[in-house]
């Protein structure tokens, strides 16, 4: 292997982790590259991010405005051809709005922007970003958000949990998933899914900002650190970073 | 022809609208304690063109399904009307 991966991270107006991530990408060896949203395609990239912000000032509902933008043509044919992808807090949103994950996020149940450490019960680790984690686990990542509820029909709910489509759920610090530690009232405490493939993530967490153990911790270390592992395992990604 | 389009999206019956919960709230402490319930939504006023209110129907329509509500949590209703002096952002 000869580089680390190509990292298409999106840019939308309102955009406000990419520079996170940009400087993330340093420390687990990716080369990040912003994208501009009206970009119509993704260059040679092997995954893309979608950041967390305040797309288009997430006019009308958080995404509306975002999935029309032309770059979200090339991320629909990228995450159908198993293409990794990952949208954190407004990039979940987005992602949802596309349609490429069900559901959609609420205005959180407090009707409070929610800026904390959450723990996080690791239901399912397996796929190009939670791959290095372990079923079962609390891990702590930073939410920051107003808009995280997660809601999704009871029929679409218990497909995303018969099919183990739901990785993430929000969890007091032993891993208890319970009422109090649900942070915005998301049916389910579901924090986070995976498209039907599982190469879509679509997370409300902020893995990006739990990267460094001066900032309070590098759990999300764990999950940025997956995609090249999962990478060298699929041969055709692997072949086109020789 | 110029139209007015008043869309009224709405979030589905039974998905929890604590806004509505908390102007409910308000105003039971206000003494109206005859509130039972607000559901709180959006109303867009839409000034545009169309040939004929058929056209204007259908693109209404598509505009709400398209972007201006989301049918996993809401639902979208409008009173469309000719309007000869409808400018935008002014009230008529």
């Amino acid at each position: 292997m000869s580089r680390g991966p190509r990292v298409a991270v999106l840019v939308f107006p309102g955009t406000w982790s990419d520079r996170d991530f940009a400087h993330v990408a340093t420390l687990v060896g990716w080369e990040a590259r912003m994208v501009w949203h009206t970009d119509e395609d993704l260059g040679d990239a092997d995954a893309v991010v979608l950041p967390g912000g305040f797309a288009h000032g997430d006019h009308l509902r958080t995404g509306a405005i975002a999935r029309f933008s032309p770059v979200m043509r090339a991320v629909e044919s990228f995450a159908a051809a198993g293409g990794p992808v990952l949208g954190s807090c407004n990039g979940f949103q987005i992602l949802a709005e596309a349609g490429i994950l069900p559901g959609v996020l609420l205005r959180n149940d407090h009707l409070e922007f929610r800026c904390d450490w959450q723990p996080l019960r690791v239901e399912r680790a397996s796929g190009p970003w939670l791959g290095g984690l372990t079923p079962g686990e609390t891990i702590r990542l930073p939410i920051s958000h107003g808009e995280g509820r997660y809601y999704a029909d009871a029929t679409v709910l218990d497909e995303l949990e018969a099919a183990g489509r739901v990785v993430l759920r929000y969890a007091d610090e032993d891993g208890g998933v319970t009422a109090d530690a649900n942070p915005n009232g998301s049916l389910r405490s579901i924090a986070g899914i995976t498209n039907e493939r599982g190469n879509v993530l679509g997370l409300m967490p902020h893995p990006e900002r739990a990267a460094e153990a001066e900032v309070g911790g590098t759990d999300g270390l764990r999950i940025l650190r997956g995609l090249d592992a999962w990478l060298v395992a699929q041969p055709a990604a692997a072949e086109r970073r020789l | 022809m110029r139209w007015l389009a008043e869309v009224h999206v709405r979030l589905r019956p039974g998905i929890a609208d604590p806004e509505g919960q908390t102007i409910a709230g308000g105003l039971r402490s206000l003494g109206f304690d005859g509130v039972a319930d607000v559901r709180a939504g959006k109303l867009l006023r839409l000034v545009f063109e169309a040939d004929d209110r058929a056209a204007a129907e259908a693109a209404v329509r598509e505009m709400c399904a398209r972007l201006l509500a989301n049918p996993v949590m809401e639902t979208a209703d409008w009173e469309l009307r000719a309007e000869e002096t409808a400018v935008l952002g002014v009230s008529s």
